[in-house]
């Protein structure tokens, strides 16, 4: 068959099947990303069917799905908020990096996969997916729970965290000696608190550089500056995911908000891309050995979140039943997490086992997070009796 | 009234304050642009028994009914040494034959010896409005006047 034609039929076949996948998730309620993981696989070496035509497709979308899933990530925040949200909750977030860094960068050395692999797999187990996060927030109507406020800053918090740890990890993974490491961290960490003065002074500039009536100027302008940033950050290895995050904070206010739903489409399809092409790389036959091991980490790293969101929470002066719903909500791990591992697998520098251990860990996580945040009240009102007294009328 | 402002970043703003009997109230400003009414439950303050998604309409309108009653209850208050004078609400209901028109077209107190001493409009009071002063959709007028002038007024707004 013609080579071109054989790529489409692929794509579209697999398009379509994410398709009926994120309809399925939808209807029981679930994250997509565990199914487009899971579709990955089938499609990937090793699986059911192989699908080479579409391989090279598949690999540029999901650097496209990584710098599109950043850039709206920063479009979500503005640089205020990252600010006050860093100062009021910083304690909280190096509690949040502490306790679930350490399993992650723990089970790798313990596995033999060396700093580089502790570094990897620390940021995957770290790093809430802030995507469910809030549609779980959403979903269960906990907008204007008390909480909220808690854990949406310890998600900035990370986010921000995101920010310094991608330009580091990129280093490590380049293999760049001692001193160059240290260069390109100090490069990064110039480069973004430079990026959020010029946000918090100047964002609407920016804004107003991209920002056009015209939906189809505006949805070229802001693409075409996502991926020279990225590019250009990607060249001067300070990542390119991150060189997406600081224009998606540059951009504020009514930008963002157009930018936001402009983008969505792009988004879903190429983040969807994404999972799949990570999963494709991934072989399905390599994931039962490290099921023990993703299954005790997700344990573990479910017990870490839930501490940091029950210890943030009490903080903040929350009763019992909101500290556990802050800490359920933590626990999903999905989009960001696989960034990371996708990054290190990239680059070869981490052996093929942490791929499939990452896949195993997040598609536990993704599934396990919007769960315990449903079920972690009626669980508690059915062991703990209330303490509180109902206040009088 | 100490109301609370939180915000929640990438989401929007809260406000809110504790009501006397203990439960927490106020609304959230979503970026998008939408309002949630907010209500947490009696047990729990610190969690929500209902977030009511409302239309700006459907906000200034529970605005209106909430800041209409109490300044209804006040004039009843100020009136109750005066007998036979009642104090009453009137919305202008969309349809209307008096929306978009101005008051004075109603020719209320000519008609029936009723006063609007005021009209409740988006959370907002306009005191003693004058005859110019063009209805909308969704006021809520503040009638003074006897049983029989009220009953007649509310007939003039509903059909002109």
């Amino acid at each position: 068959m013609d080579p071109l034609a054989l790529t489409l039929i692929e794509l579209g076949a697999v398009v379509f099947c994410l398709g009926l996948l994120a309809r399925l998730a939808g209807r029981i309620g679930m994250s997509p990303i565990p199914l487009y993981l899971v579709g990955g696989l089938a499609f990937g070496a090793g699986g059911i069917v192989e699908l080479e035509g579409m391989k090279e497709f598949a690999h540029l979308s999901g650097e496209i799905g990584v710098i599109l899933l950043l850039l709206m990530l920063g479009l979500e925040y503005t640089a205020a908020e990252l600010f006050t949200g860093l100062r009021k909750s910083w304690q909280a977030g190096v509690l949040d990096l502490v306790l679930n860094f350490i399993p992650g960068a723990g089970l790798a050395l313990l596995l033999g996969w060396g700093p580089v692999g502790a570094m990897v797999m620390g940021g995957v187990t770290y790093i809430s997916s802030s995507g469910i996060a809030a549609k779980v927030i959403t979903d269960l109507g906990r907008i204007g729970n008390r909480e909220t406020p808690v854990v949406l800053s310890i998600l900035v918090f990370e986010d921000l965290a995101m920010a310094v740890y991608l330009p580091i990890l990129t280093a490590t993974l380049a293999g760049v000696s001692f001193l160059g490491g240290l260069t390109t961290v100090a490069i990064s960490l110039a480069v973004v608190t430079v990026v959020l003065m010029v946000a918090l002074r100047h964002g609407h500039r920016v804004s107003q550089a991209v920002h056009s009536e015209n939906s189809e100027v505006f949805l070229l302008n802001l693409l075409g500056l996502a991926l020279l940033v990225a590019g250009i950050a990607s060249a001067l290895q300070v990542s390119a995911a991150v060189g997406a995050f600081m224009l998606g904070i540059a951009i504020s206010g009514a930008t963002a908000h157009s930018a936001t739903r402009i983008l969505e489409p792009l988004r879903d399809l190429f983040a969807a891309l994404f999972f799949v092409a990570f999963g494709l790389n991934t072989d399905p036959s390599s994931i039962p050995p490290v099921l023990g091991w993703a299954l005790v980490l997700a344990v573990i790293t479910a017990a870490t979140k839930m501490l940091t969101g029950i210890w943030a929470a009490k903080r903040a002066g929350i009763a019992r039943p909101g500290r556990f719903r802050a800490g359920a909500a933590l626990i999903a791990r999905g989009e960001f997490s696989i960034v990371i591992a996708g990054l290190a697998v990239a680059s070869g520098a981490v052996p093929d086992e942490l791929a499939a251990l990452a896949t195993a860990y997040v598609l536990l996580m993704a599934i396990i997070g919007p769960l315990a945040a449903r079920y972690v009240e009626p669980v508690l009102k059915a062991f703990v009796r209330p303490v509180r007294v109902p206040a009088q009328a | 009234m100490n109301v609370d402002e939180t915000d929640l970043p990438g989401l929007g703003r809260r406000k809110d304050f504790m009501t006397a009997s203990g439960r927490r109230i106020g609304v959230v400003e979503l970026r998008e642009g939408q309002t949630e009414l907010i209500v947490s439950t009696w047990d729990d303050p610190d969690t929500c028994q209902a977030s009511i998604p409302l239309t700006g309409d459907e906000a200034a309108t529970l605005g209106n009914l909430l800041g209409g009653q109490h300044l209804a209850m006040k004039l009843a208050e100020e009136h109750r040494e005066i007998p036979g004078i009642v104090t009453r609400q009137f919305s202008i209901a969309p349809g209307s034959p008096f929306q978009d028109q101005p008051m004075g077209k109603a020719c209320i107190r000519t008609r029936c010896g009723v006063s609007i001493v005021a009209i409740m409009r988006e959370g907002e009071v306009l005191p003693s409005p004058g005859p110019d002063v063009v209805l909308h959709p969704g006021d809520l007028l503040i009638a003074v006047g006897t049983q029989e002038g009220l009953d007649t007024a509310a007939d003039i707004l509903r059909n002109g």
